[in-house]
């Protein structure tokens, strides 16, 4: 198993449980809006501490609560694409996407600059500022910035979310190639249904668990 | 306008009186910012309330408690005097420190807004990128704070060039030592048929603050990453 999780999730007053485990491939944590998906992804990042659990991602332990684990995000080595990009608005595109290269070991990388600005089509937006960019463009600067972080895995929080159709397609198409190119196991999250049917090896639904018991 | 040596030497007082405020209070008061914007403790409304106390309280008053805290028999100022042979009543640089206690409300505020301003969103994706907390500090935090920083550090060198009452109070008004710009403009007042010196100092004094500001736009503008970083 490449993703173990076991993990629950207080957030203001809203339980969130998620327990699964999934191969390498794209495992799409599937659920309506609101039910704490990116609470998933954020524990797995190690943005948000689980109130208990476990995560483990191929074989390495990043939080165990009852053996007292709880690795920094920055020793995680999970690629996060935010659902709002969050690219620094300070940097230009070339320094995002080498914002991760320059700090992980050199062994640890695994894709160059040049491989990243070719596979996602981005060699002319190199000299841009983020807020210059359209939804798409700064999607696949997203993508890249992660990518070149030598991640072990891939947290996608609605990649497609805010782009129209043809963008959403091209997107789509981004991302079945690290699945299938890259071969980067991917936990995904989505609310819906044929993007998931279409990108998904298996889906695990996700649903904010008990609520607190004053309310009915 | 060419100034007189007598003018030069108010001058190179007033402005070696404000760099060493700004400078002595920037560290504390990007301390005391962070903390009032991205900590959560008890007591923080005091602590909140002391910083901001200057502001509101007669410059007078500020200049007496300093007197009181900092003079020969104060608790600090004699520890000052015992430990390091050190001794602010009097001296250019109790002016100086007088000068940053009254600046530092104003810099603490622009720069608490402006981490304030700062998307922890954007720090936590530093972190997921592998950058750890000093990095990320150093390479999105503080870049991203930085016109509000600049701008602190403007409103508050303003503040210390027009520092009058609390520095009176403190260190007195001797010339070439504590004689500032606004205590020179006071003590020339009081001499008949001065209103051409007076005149005078007024004028070199609106320049070094609309320098200041118009330095500062300059200096916003350039760290503003397109966004239009406007001090004021």
């Amino acid at each position: 198993m490449f993703f173990e999780i076991d993990v629950t999730i207080r957030r203001g007053g809203q339980t969130v449980s998620g327990d699964f485990k999934a191969l390498s491939g794209l495992t799409a944590l599937f659920g309506p809006s609101g039910a704490g998906k990116t609470s998933v992804l954020d524990a797995v990042a190690g943005l948000l501490r689980p109130e208990r659990g476990r995560i483990v991602v191929d074989g390495r332990v990043l939080f165990d609560s009852e053996a007292g684990v709880n690795l920094p995000p920055e020793e995680r080595r999970c690629g996060y694409v935010f659902q709002e990009n969050r690219l620094f608005p300070h940097k230009t595109v070339a320094d995002n996407l080498i914002f991760g290269l320059r700090l992980v070991p050199q062994g640890a990388r695994w894709m160059t600059p040049d491989e990243a600005t070719e596979f996602l089509g981005i060699g002319h937006l190199l000299k841009r500022m983020p807020r210059t960019l359209s939804g798409g463009e700064a999607r696949r600067v997203a993508i890249g910035r992660a990518l070149l972080a030598g991640p072990r895995c891939l947290l996608m929080d609605e990649p497609l979310a805010f782009l129209d159709e043809n963008r959403r397609e091209e997107i789509m198409r981004v991302i079945e190639r690290v699945r299938d190119e890259l071969r980067l196991p991917i936990l995904y999250v989505s609310h819906d249904r044929s993007e998931v049917e279409r990108l998904a090896d298996q889906v695990i639904p996700i649903h904010s668990g008990s609520r607190p018991p004053a309310d009915p | 306008m060419i100034l007189s040596e007598a003018e030069w030497e108010i001058v190179a007082l007033s402005l070696r009186v404000s760099f060493l405020a700004i400078l002595a209070a920037l560290p504390i008061a990007f301390a005391l910012a962070w903390v009032l914007a991205r900590k959560r403790f008890a007591g923080k409304v005091l602590l909140d309330a002391l910083v901001h106390l200057p502001l509101v309280l007669p410059p007078v008053v500020t200049g007496w408690l300093l007197l009181i805290a900092f003079g020969v028999n104060g608790p600090i100022g004699r520890l000052l005097s015992d430990w390091f042979g050190v001794t602010l009543i009097f001296r250019w640089t109790g002016a100086a420190l007088a000068a940053a206690v009254m600046a530092l409300p104003l810099m603490v505020r622009a720069m608490r807004l402006s981490l304030e301003a700062v998307d922890p969103k954007l720090e936590g994706a530093a972190r997921s990128l592998g950058a750890g907390r000093w990095r990320t500090f150093f390479e999105v935090t503080l870049p991203l704070a930085s016109p509000g920083i600049v701008a602190g550090m403007v409103l508050g060198f303003a503040r210390s060039i027009g520092e009058f009452g609390a520095t009176i109070t403190f260190v007195s008004n001797i010339p070439g030592e504590t004689r500032t710009l606004p205590l020179a403009i006071y003590s020339t007042l009081q001499l008949p048929g001065s209103e051409a010196a007076v005149a005078r100092l007024a004028v070199i004094s609106v320049v070094l603050s609309l320098g200041a500001l118009v330095l500062s736009e300059v200096l916003a503008r350039r760290s503003g990453y397109g966004r239009g970083g406007h001090v004021l």
